[in-house]
C-alpha cells in the first residue's frame, strides 16, 4: 500500500523534520516495514552534504546480510581514502549508526563520477548528495526512524517523506523510499504504486549508463526522471513524460533544491490530498497526514488523473 | 426484511426509460411499495427524536470509539447528533440503518457513512475516497470537495457534493442519485448498473466506461466517452426530474438542465444470458 506526504513551505522556513515525521507517522498503517525522508535544509549552499551507508539494516525478504561492524569499518576507510583521491575535502564526518553516515565536503568536480567512485566499494550506497538535501531511511516507522537520526530538531524549507509497505522487493533499506535521483544533486524521488514495464525500463536506461541500486520498482522513477533531465529536459518536462513512459499505477513527488512537484497516474488509481495556500503545501495519501500540520478546518482537494504540479519555495 | 410482492404497475422510473433491461426468474426487479412500509425493520435500530440534539467531540477518539459512541447516543434516543473535530479520521458514521440527523463540523477521511440505510448526514468539510459506499438509503451532502470512488456501488438514497470529486464516482452505482456541483474526475461512472449522477461542471476521461444502464448527465465538458457510453436525447422529462432533484439537492438552482448532455449505456457490450441456470439446465 504505502504512503507518501510532502510539504513545502513557500518563502521561510520551519521544523520540516519534526512537520514530516508527524505526516508519516498518521499513515504508518499503510505500512511501517520502512520509513525515509528526503530533507531540504537550511545551509550556506556552499558544501555538499553525502548521506551514505557502508551496510544494510536487514529485514524479511531482503537480498542483503547483515554484517559485522568491523567490515563497515574497512569500508568506510576505503571511502575516505577514494574521497582524498576525487580532491574531495571532508568538512565534517559525523557517525550515526555503524553503517549510516553524513559528510560535508567540498568538492566541485562532476557528481557521476564521484559516485561511481565510491559507490564501487562493495556494500556502499550513496543515500543523497546535495547542497540541502538529506535523505535518511532506515527500518521501522516514522517516530522511531526520526528518533534513530535525530530528524526532528532539522529547520528547512520542504521535504518529502515515504511510509512503506514492502510488496515488490525486500524490507531492506537499499530498497526503501526516498530514491536520489543520480547523479543530480539535490533530487529525490518518492512513490506510491506499482511500475509494470520497470524492467523493460531498467534495462533501457542501464544501457544509457543509469545505475540501480535495489530491485525496487519506484527507484526506476528517479532514475527515469534523471536520464530525461541529463537529456536537457527541466523537471516539469520529465514528470509530463512519465506519465506516458512509466506504465502501471503511481503517484509519486519529486523534490530539488528549490521545488517540489507531484504526478499522478492517467487512471488516478493511487490516492493523494493536497492542501494549498499562498505560504504553505502540503499532501500525503491521505487527509490525516496533512491534520497533523493543519488540524483546523482547510480546503483540500485530490488532484485528477494525469496531473503535473510543480512549486517553488 | 419485507417480503414484497412484485408490483405490475410501471413506475415512473420506468417511464423515464431508467431501468431499461428485463429481468428475469430470480433476478426480478422490484420497487418499494409505501403500504408495506411497516414490514421494513432491521434488528437493533432505535426510536430517536429529531428534536433531541447532543454534540460530541471525537478530537481524541479512534473511529471505533467514537461509531459506538453514535450508536449509544441513539439508543438513548437522540435524533440529532453533531460531530466536533472528526479532523480527517477514516470510517467515521458506518453502518447505521436508523433514521438519524447526522452532522459532521469538519472533513471526514476514508469510507465515510459506508453502509448506510436511512440517515440524514451533512458534513461541513471534505471527504475521503468511497464516502457512503454501499449507502442503501438517505442523504449525505458534502459542503466540499470528495475524493475517488465517491457512491461506489451505492443502492439509493442521494449523494450531494458541492465542490468536486475525484476519479471513479459512482463506479458499480446500482441505484439512487449522486449530484456533484464541480468538476469530477475519470471513469465516471465506471461499470455503473443503475441510478443517476449528476455533474454540473465538466467531467474527466472515460466516462461511463462499460456501463450496464442508468443515465449520466452533465453540465460541462467530457474528457471522453468511455466504452459502450453513449449520448441520448435530453427529454422534457429528464429536465423536469434534474431541476427538481437540484432544488431539493440546494445545489445549482439556476442551473440551465437544457443544456446538459444525458449518456446512458450502449449496451453493445451486453453479453447477458437471459436463461437462469434452472432453465439453461433444461437448454442444454
Amino acid at each position: 500500500m504505502c504512503g507518501i506526504a510532502g510539504l513545502i513551505h513557500r518563502g521561510n522556513t520551519s521544523n520540516v523534520g519534526f512537520e514530516l515525521q508527524g505526516m508519516l507517522q498518521a499513515l504508518k498503517h499503510r505500512g511501517e516495514d520502512s520509513t525515509g525522508y528526503a530533507l531540504y535544509g537550511k545551509t550556506d549552499g556552499q558544501n555538499f552534504i553525502m548521506r551514505f551507508k557502508v551496510g544494510e539494516n536487514v529485514g524479511e525478504g531482503s537480498t542483503s546480510v547483515m554484517e559485522d561492524v568491523s567490515v563497515y569499518d574497512e569500508r568506510k576507510k576505503i571511502v575516505d581514502g577514494y574521497l582524498s583521491d576525487l580532491g574531495a575535502k571532508i568538512i565534517k564526518e559525523e557517525r550515526i549508526l555503524p553503517y549510516s553516515l553524513r559528510y560535508e565536503i567540498e568538492y566541485d568536480k562532476d557528481l557521476m563520477e564521484f559516485s561511481q567512485k565510491i559507490e564501487s566499494v562493495p556494500g556502499v550506497e550513496i543515500l543523497s548528495m546535495g547542497k540541502s538535501l538529506e535523505v535518511i531511511k532506515d527500518l521501522g516507522n516514522a517516530e522511531a526512524v526520526c528518533k534513530r537520526y535525530n530528524l526532528d530538531k532539522l529547520v528547512g524549507t520542504h521535504a518529502i517523506g515515504h511510509a512503506r509497505m514492502a510488496t515488490e522487493s525486500g524490507v531492506d533499506i537499499k530498497s526503501a523510499h526516498p530514491f536520489w535521483g543520480y547523479p543530480f544533486s539535490d533530487v529525490s524521488v518518492v512513490h506510491n504504486g506499482q511500475l509494470t514495464n520497470y524492467w523493460n525500463n531498467r534495462r533501457v536506461l542501464e544501457n544509457k549508463g543509469m545505475r540501480f541500486m535495489s530491485e525496487c520498482d519506484s527507484e526506476l522513477i528517479a532514475v527515469y526522471l534523471a536520464e530525461k533531465m541529463r537529456n536537457g529536459a527541466t523537471l516539469e518536462e520529465g514528470m509530463k513524460e512519465s506519465l506516458t513512459g512509466l506504465d502501471g499505477v503511481f503517484t509519486y513527488f519529486v523534490a530539488t533544491k528549490d521545488s517540489l512537484g507531484m504526478a499522478k497516474d492517467t487512471m488516478a488509481a493511487k490516492p493523494l490530498v493536497l492542501y494549498e495556500s499562498d505560504d504553505l503545501v502540503a499532501m500525503g495519501s491521505e487527509e490525516i497526514a496533512i491534520r497533523s500540520v493543519l488540524p483546523q478546518e482547510i480546503e483540500t482537494y485530490d488532484p485528477f488523473d494525469g496531473e503535473v504540479k510543480v512549486w517553488q519555495i | 426484511m419485507a417480503n414484497l410482492k412484485t408490483s405490475e404497475k410501471k413506475t415512473k422510473a420506468q417511464s423515464m426509460g431508467l431501468h431499461s433491461e428485463v429481468l428475469t426468474g430470480k433476478t426480478q426487479q422490484k420497487f418499494f411499495n409505501p403500504d408495506e412500509a411497516e414490514n421494513f425493520y432491521y434488528f437493533g435500530t432505535y426510536d430517536v427524536d429529531f428534536n433531541k440534539r447532543t454534540e460530541i467531540d471525537i478530537k481524541n477518539m479512534e473511529c471505533r470509539e467514537a461509531n459506538k459512541k453514535i450508536d449509544e447516543l441513539m439508543k438513548d434516543g437522540y435524533g440529532t447528533i453533531v460531530i466536533k473535530n472528526p479532523q480527517g479520521k477514516h470510517s467515521l458514521g458506518v453502518g447505521i440503518l436508523n433514521k438519524l440527523n447526522l452532522i459532521f463540523e469538519g472533513s471526514l477521511g476514508y469510507f465515510g457513512c459506508g453502509s448506510m440505510d436511512g440517515p440524514i448526514v451533512r458534513i461541513n468539510g471534505r471527504v475521503g475516497w468511497s464516502c457512503a459506499e454501499n449507502m442503501m438509503a438517505g442523504k449525505v451532502v458534502i459542503e466540499k470537495n470528495a475524493g475517488s470512488c465517491f457512491g461506489a456501488a451505492i443502492r439509493g438514497g442521494d449523494l450531494i457534493c458541492k465542490g468536486s470529486v475525484g476519479a471513479r464516482t459512482g463506479i458499480d452505482q446500482k441505484g439512487g442519485t449522486i449530484i456533484i456541483g464541480g468538476d469530477a474526475g475519470a471513469f465516471t461512472g465506471f461499470m455503473m448498473q443503475r441510478g443517476r449522477i449528476i455533474i454540473l461542471g465538466d467531467v474527466g476521461i472515460n466516462l461511463g466506461d462499460s456501463m450496464y444502464d442508468g443515465t449520466i448527465f452533465v453540465g460541462g465538458k467530457i474528457g471522453s466517452f468511455g466504452s459502450d457510453a453513449v449520448e441520448a436525447e435530453l427529454t422534457d422529462s429528464d429536465q423536469d426530474w434534474l431541476k427538481r432533484k437540484l432544488k431539493v439537492a440546494e445545489i445549482g438552482e439556476n442551473f440551465d438542465v437544457s443544456k446538459m448532455t444525458k449518456v446512458v449505456a450502449g449496451k453493445k457490450l451486453w453479453n447477458y444470458d437471459a436463461l437462469e441456470p434452472t432453465e439453461k439446465k433444461g437448454a442444454i
